[in-house]
């Protein structure tokens, strides 16, 4: 994939005009990971009203790639059922991205968000939710994402 | 182009991997010798004739082979003490890296030197090869971690040096002798002259100095000394640690085994002469031997004609960085006091953004913290990219990174 594929107008946008960046006072899921390669790092605040997400918001320094994919993700899920989140995979957030064929290094820029995320819904299912079975599925899924 | 100190043309040719494309039809061009430099074939040719024609293991057998590979093996220790001037062989220690010999220093040495509320200085600059292991003693000890901070020229602050060593309470000081973000070559012998006048240790981390000037340890008179050969031609998994022989001789050892006894019974051991008290094991006999060729190779270049070229390309690579709008360059401008080291940032493009791009044009630069992250945070960025040179490097290389930045600023827009 091309320099110029990957840094198209909406991903320098979202980066350099990030959607839903912030915090959320009190959150339900409050979540952070950072690669420890490159050092990015990445914070995720959830609000879960009527099995819905109710609000989102992050906070993270890092590439392009790493926080448009953050700021997109939180677009993707805001207003969504909780069980359609729980499903999220890898290529939807890539589809939603527009990026396809990123190199090893690369792809773990993009799924930082989504691991965050993973992490997020397993604390709250375990701890929450007392759902141990959905709980253990997704942090499974979280540390296998690469 | 060539600069005027070396024959660069002729060295190239030395080293295949300089020939390869990458992304498809792109010349490589290897601007991460910070992180390790590429092989010349005689370095590559020394291991596989090794493996070839006497592979056997050292010391201990009487066949013939034994004694080839024996005498390869201990010729490289000679050719290390000469290189660095040495007198006395038996201080050179062979260690898987830079990284292991500290570990060695801080087990070996720390556990029986340092104490409770002791001080252990240590600068801004540091990789975290002398950084973690001091924290891991500290730690056990008991005692404290100081740090030498470093100003907005990318220089310690020595004066701040003053202020532990009047407490009385240091034990060491340890700092590394070229900043691999900065490339700011450290005031050793400020600093070690200040911690003999109060009977404090030295560590010297030499990783990224060895490979690019010449280094007397006559006249640096410091206590520990550790490089790394993958750094300089040489192969991974070889480094060196030095220290005084007194020093040495009181150390227990690091690791237990084979090779660094003298007699095992049932409930004790004695220990072998040095410095093999300190080689446990099968060593790396290989890239030891590859590492002798590796020395060869620098020393018949002359290593003063080394920091001479490496001068000469950072200026122009300086001069040419320094004109990009929307460049900040770290460390100073004093080409005296650097090395071939260049970190920046190019606008709001993070670093790892903009080595993906510079890479489809064959550029090879690190992005990252460079583990340093004791740095970053001192210059306040997440991240840096960085170039570094070697011997192979031309200044046409440069004019094509040079580009290659430009398209970069043009893909972000800015």
């Amino acid at each position: 994939m091309s320099s110029a594929d990957i840094y198209r107008e909406i991903i320098l946008d979202y980066y350099r005009n990030p959607r839903n960046y912030g915090k959320i006072q009190n959150p339900d899921i409050a979540q952070k990971d950072s690669n420890p390669l490159c050092g990015d790092e990445l914070e995720m605040h959830l609000n879960i009203k009527d099995n819905k997400v109710a609000d989102v918001k992050f906070t993270g320094k890092g590439c392009a790639i790493s926080q448009a994919s953050a700021s997109m993700l939180t677009e993707l899920i805001i207003g969504k059922d909780f069980e359609y989140v729980k499903k999220l995979t890898k290529e939807d957030i890539l589809d939603n991205l527009g990026l396809h064929e990123l190199g090893p290094a690369r792809i773990k820029c993009a799924l930082l968000s989504l691991k965050v995320l993973k992490y997020g819904l397993y604390s709250y299912l375990s701890e929450k939710l007392k759902d141990t079975a959905s709980a253990d599925r997704i942090k499974e899924e979280a540390s296998g994402l690469y | 182009m060539q600069t005027s100190v070396i024959n660069i043309e002729s060295i190239r040719k030395d080293f295949p991997i300089l020939k390869r494309k990458v992304h498809k039809d792109k010349p490589l061009i290897y601007f991460d010798n910070a992180a390790t430099t590429q092989k010349p074939i005689q370095v590559i040719e020394a291991i596989s004739n090794y493996y070839l024609n006497y592979n056997s293991n050292i010391h201990r057998a009487v066949h013939e082979l034994a004694e080839e590979a024996t005498a390869a093996y201990e010729n490289t220790r000679d050719k290390v003490a000469k290189f660095i001037n040495v007198k006395n062989r038996q201080e050179i220690v062979f260690v898987r890296g830079t990284t292991e010999a500290i570990n060695l220093v801080t087990y070996a040495w720390g556990r029986q030197n340092v104490h409770k509320d002791d001080i252990i200085v240590t600068t801004e600059y540091e990789h975290h090869s002398n950084i973690v292991p001091w924290q891991l003693l500290a730690k056990e000890t008991g005692a404290k971690l100081e740090y030498i901070g470093v100003d907005d020229n990318g220089e310690l602050i020595l004066d701040q040096l003053d202020g532990y060593l009047d407490s009385g309470r240091v034990k060491i000081v340890t700092f590394s002798h070229m900043s691999n973000v900065l490339g700011t070559i450290t005031k050793s012998d400020e600093i070690i002259r200040k911690c003999r006048k109060k009977d404090v240790r030295v560590l010297v981390d030499a990783a990224q100095s060895v490979p690019h000037m010449e280094v007397d340890l006559q006249k640096l008179d410091c206590d520990f000394f550790a490089f790394s050969a993958h750094k300089m031609l040489g192969p991974t998994g070889v480094g060196v640690l030095w220290a005084k022989k007194e020093l040495l001789e009181s150390m227990s050892p690091f690791n237990g085994g084979g090779d660094m006894i003298r007699e095992v019974h049932k409930y004790e051991t004695t220990w072998n002469d040095l410095p093999y008290k300190f080689e446990a094991g099968t060593p790396n006999i290989a890239d030891v031997i590859g590492f002798s060729t590796a020395i060869d190779y620098l020393e018949r270049i002359g290593m003063d004609k080394v920091r001479e070229h490496e001068m000469e390309l950072t200026k122009y690579a300086l001069d040419k960085l320094s004109q990009i709008k929307g460049m900040k360059l770290y460390g100073t401008n004093e080409i005296a006091k650097r090395g071939g080291v260049i970190s920046f940032n190019l606008g709001d493009i993070h670093p790892h953004d903009l080595a993906t791009i510079i890479d489809e044009d064959g550029i090879a630069i690190r992005s990252g913290h460079h583990c340093a992250q004791v740095l970053m945070e001192r210059l306040d960025v997440a991240a840096t990219s960085r170039a570094s040179f070697y011997i192979y490097n031309t200044k046409e290389e440069v004019d094509v990174f040079i580009r290659s930045l430009y398209r970069a600023k043009e893909l972000f827009r800015i």
